[in-house]
């Protein structure tokens, strides 16, 4: 299955991606509306320290320990695809204590929100990739 | 191949799915007392509290037992498992073969001996869904609710009810709420987020009576009532592999591969007692992602792969009133304590390794990262452990290790 990576060497640390992530994911069709005066919550994260970056988003992992510890059916893999029913999810947490990647978060509604690759919002290609200027994130088949 | 498993909740739909995944075409026959398809029954005070709905409580899809295809036994009853002829005996009279057989009953309330306790009219346990929607009849903006027991059961019924009833006031013999899963400090801050919340908590002391409605505690306190419930433990259900001749300790006993000691008998989740991956001692973990990858496990065992489960450890995430506490391991060796605005982190150092945490209030964020140190045993001379005890982060990790966690991810 294709998957969000990172290559980590050429990451700039400039965060586009995470920009990219709250637009894909906002609704909206104005990047400007969807991010202009807003605190962004984006699924993909970038760690930075000491001049080293690089982005984190959901593994989509084939054994995925987030799946097998929800609680109350939210998460399922379909097609290798790990997705959330945020209708279903009640907030326990049980995947953030279970995810060792650390790719799940809440949502302003407090139920959890994850990467699906953008094949549930509009965008229907990864938008990180998309809007990463120096390519350090791809989508690939490894 | 005829799969049979006994029981219909989480373990069980954990091994209908490795199964499947295995083996399209032997056949499935799930036998589940409760009337329902599987729900998550820790959902039920959710329930309550209308954080969500019965159709949504479902743990899968409408469609899975027909897409699976499995037959459904519900509201029936195996009264005995006869290992030389392989067939359970219902309790409708008929008989069912079977040549893998998974033994996924649960649990069960544990209620202590309570003088006058037969003569309350408005006693509820708070396991399944039927206890939910039968205690959700007789409350009112009047009830004054007595919960005994201030463990996860009772605390989230609390939480759960609390905006229905006019009170509620939890006894428990500990001198701590949520004695099994928190330290010290954990325990205060829970508890006076509850009674922030307006939930009277009276600690170490018990009922000695039921006298009309008040309650008679020890302590010679009187706490009037109108709503009783009783939270206080779980009791594994094992009789049947116990009268079958099957090794039986407090629960189930099952070995890596899910299988107790009967051939072709497997067990998991709460009614079974497995090798804690931490202590390497024999526990019952009865917690709900242990209850899915034991039954995941059994499944693929029964299905002939060779499959093993040896991560078995405790871990819970639990919140109450916005509040949110997760932990896991055991609380063992020497601790490394981070106090923030709304909570603390507390992590356990044992012979070079992380063995277990709390997080309480605004520490929670990326635990996993944390429990995967717990789970894969890593030795912390290998990451930048002063990093990560600040912050979870992948960046604690070895350069090789991390492109491999995150490059290499299947």
């Amino acid at each position: 299955m294709k998957r969000v990576y990172v290559n980590e060497q050429w990451c700039l640390g400039c965060h586009l991606c995470e920009y990219y992530c709250a637009y894909a994911n906002s609704g909206q069709e104005s990047m400007v509306k969807a991010l202009k005066d807003r605190t962004i919550n984006p699924r993909i994260k970038v760690e930075e320290k000491n001049g080293i970056s690089f982005a984190v988003n959901c593994r989509h992992c084939n054994e995925p320990l987030c799946v097998k510890s929800c609680i109350a059916g939210a998460l399922s893999q379909v097609d290798g695809l790990i997705v959330i029913d945020a209708s279903k999810c009640v907030g326990c947490y049980s995947c953030i204590m279970a995810c060792p990647y650390g790719a799940l978060m809440p949502n302003e509604e407090g139920v959890m929100q994850k990467c699906e690759l953008c094949t549930t919002n509009t965008h229907g290609k990864p938008a990180c990739v998309q809007g990463c200027p120096n390519k350090a994130i791809v989508f690939e088949e490894r | 191949m005829h799969y049979v498993i006994v029981g219909n909740s989480i373990a069980s739909v954990g091994c209908i799915e490795s199964i499947r995944k295995i083996d399209q075409t032997g056949t499935i026959s799930v036998i589940g007392d409760e009337p329902h398809p599987c729900y998550s029954r820790p959902l039920i005070s959710y329930l309550l509290e209308n954080k969500t709905t019965e159709e949504k409580m479902t743990y899968r899809n409408d469609a899975f037992y027909e897409q699976n295809n499995v037959k459904l036994m519900l509201g029936k009853r195996v009264q005995a498992i006869n290992t030389e002829t392989k067939q359970l005996s219902i309790d409708d009279g008929s008989l069912v073969d079977y040549d893998k057989l998974l033994i996924a009953t649960g649990s069960c309330p544990f209620i202590p001996p309570m003088k006058n306790l037969e003569s309350v009219k408005n006693r509820f346990t708070f396991m399944t869904l039927d206890d939910a929607k039968n205690l959700e009849k007789v409350l009112t903006k009047e009830s004054r609710v007595l919960i005994i027991g201030a463990g996860l059961i009772g605390l989230k019924c609390a939480e759960g009810i609390r905006d229905r009833v006019k009170t509620i006031t939890v006894v428990d013999l500990a001198s701590r709420v949520l004695v099994s899963i928190l330290d010290e400090a954990g325990s205060s801050l829970v508890e006076k987020k509850l009674i922030s919340e307006g939930i009277t908590c009276i600690l170490g002391d018990s009922v000695k009576e039921f006298v009309n409605s008040d309650a008679l505690l020890t302590s010679g306190r009187v706490v009037g009532f109108d709503v009783l419930v009783l939270a206080v433990g779980v009791r594994p259900n094992v009789s049947l592999v116990k009268e079958a001749g099957g090794e039986v300790n407090r629960a189930i006993l099952i070995d890596e591969t899910c299988q107790t000691s009967l051939a072709d008998v497997y067990a998991a989740g709460d009614c079974s007692e497995s090798i804690d991956c931490i202590t390497n001692e024999r526990k019952v973990l009865a917690i709900l992602p242990n209850a899915y990858m034991q039954g995941e496990t059994a499944g693929r065992n029964m299905a002939g792969e060779d499959a093993f489960f040896d991560k078995a450890m405790a871990m819970n995430a639990i919140g109450f009133f916005g509040l949110h506490v997760i932990t896991a391991g055991i609380y063992q060796g020497s601790d490394k304590l981070f106090t923030t605005e709304s909570g603390y982190k507390r992590l356990f150092v044992q012979d070079g390794k992380l063995v277990g945490y709390i997080l309480i209030g605004d520490t929670i964020n990326r635990a996993g990262i944390y429990t995967s140190l717990v789970r894969n045993k890593t030795d912390l001379a290998t990451i930048d452990f002063d990093l990560i005890s600040e912050e979870p982060l992948l960046m604690a990790f070895a350069k090789k290790e991390r492109a491999h966690k995150l490059g290499d991810a299947q």
